[in-house]
């Protein structure tokens, strides 16, 4: 769909709309920051002009105090409510990336039951490196880490460590083993997205896992007429992320089902159509 | 249900800012992050 990919390359421009930034190597500083992007958006790239999601939450449970994150907890639920995964698919800058690479013409890797089973993978990652890793280790050091973004989060070595580490000595220098492991981490994503379809949004991304929890319930975003479907699995067979029906927890929004439907199920819940979309479906 | 949710994250928002977060946010990310570059 020519408008997502217009509607994803807009989000990730403004996401990291301060440009002055990309040509000192130095990262924007003003107060809109304090607001959290929706999707995953390294606040260290150097265009960022706010903050990613998963690492505020991480920053909020590590340090020397451990409190409840309300601020960034209220955002992640206004979010996943508004919205669910369509932010994965129409506005998150890494989703873009991994869609790009994947445009490139080679063999494709097709979905199985063994990437459906891989998809867990995220909830582990987010409950694992988002919030137990840095809990435990304040409980174990007095102090917590950001897991997630220090060990794994392949976007921020690409949004920000590329761009910093090029452009700035002083960081380049304070390089060491950690640097390689998450170079080497990127790497290995960076080929398979172009083989599989968003491997890093299907079987990594807390937030994916996350937002996905409120698919069914999200105020935007596809959904399924219950009263039309007959679950005949064409939306499924479709669809190239591992969803079981269109509008599930794995289901991006991206629309490309929708014509496919034999019963026009398949809808856009859109805030002003209210709910009877059956109607509006027909046409 | 729906409601409820949306008045938790009304809350949950209005707490966080009473409480100062958003200025723990920003301080955050504003400086640039150790562990998210590899070097932390
Ligand atoms: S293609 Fe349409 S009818 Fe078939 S399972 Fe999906 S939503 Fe239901
Ligand atoms: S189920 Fe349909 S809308 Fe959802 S990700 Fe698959 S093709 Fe896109």
């Amino acid at each position: 769909m020519a408008s997502r990919k217009i509607i994803q390359s807009f989000s990730a421009f403004v996401c990291n709309i301060y440009l002055p930034g990309f040509a000192n190597g130095h990262i924007y500083q003003g107060g809109i920051k304090a607001l959290c992007l929706p999707g995953l958006n390294c606040y260290s790239c150097p265009g960022a002009i706010g903050a990613c999601p998963v690492g505020a939450l991480q920053s909020a449970l590590s340090g020397t105090v451990l409190r409840f994150p309300f601020y960034v907890m209220g955002t992640f639920l206004a979010f996943g409510l508004l919205f669910g995964r369509l932010i994965c698919g129409w506005l998150c800058p890494f989703g873009l990336v991994q869609e790009m690479l994947f445009g490139l013409p080679t063999r494709k890797m097709q979905k199985s039951h063994f990437t459906a089973r891989l998809c867990s993978l995220k909830y582990l990652l987010g409950i694992g490196l988002v919030v137990l890793a840095p809990v435990l280790l304040y409980a174990a050091q007095g102090i917590g880490e950001p897991a997630f973004c220090e060990y794994f989060c392949p976007a921020g070595t690409l949004e920000a460590a590329v761009p910093l580490l090029s452009m700035n000595d002083d960081l380049w220098a304070a390089a060491g083993w950690l640097t390689v492991w998450k170079f080497f981490i990127l790497s290995v994503f960076l080929v398979i997205m172009v083989f599989v379809y968003r491997p890093f949004c299907r079987f990594a991304c807390p937030l994916g896992a996350w937002y996905g929890l409120f698919n069914r319930q999200a105020a935007l975003g596809i959904a399924v007429d219950e009263q039309r479907c007959t679950h005949c699995g064409q939306c499924a067979a479709v669809c190239r992320m591992d969803v079981r029906i269109a509008g599930d927890p794995e289901c991006i929004s991206c629309g490309a089902c929708r014509p496919i439907c034999p019963e026009h199920a398949v809808y856009f819940r859109k805030l002003w159509y209210g709910k009877n979309m059956a109607e509006v479906n027909k046409n | 249900m729906k409601k409820g949710l949306y008045l938790i994250a009304v809350m949950l928002l209005l707490a966080g800012l009473y409480r100062g977060e958003e200025q723990m946010v920003l301080k955050k990310a504003v400086t640039i992050c150790l562990e998210c570059i590899g070097i932390g």
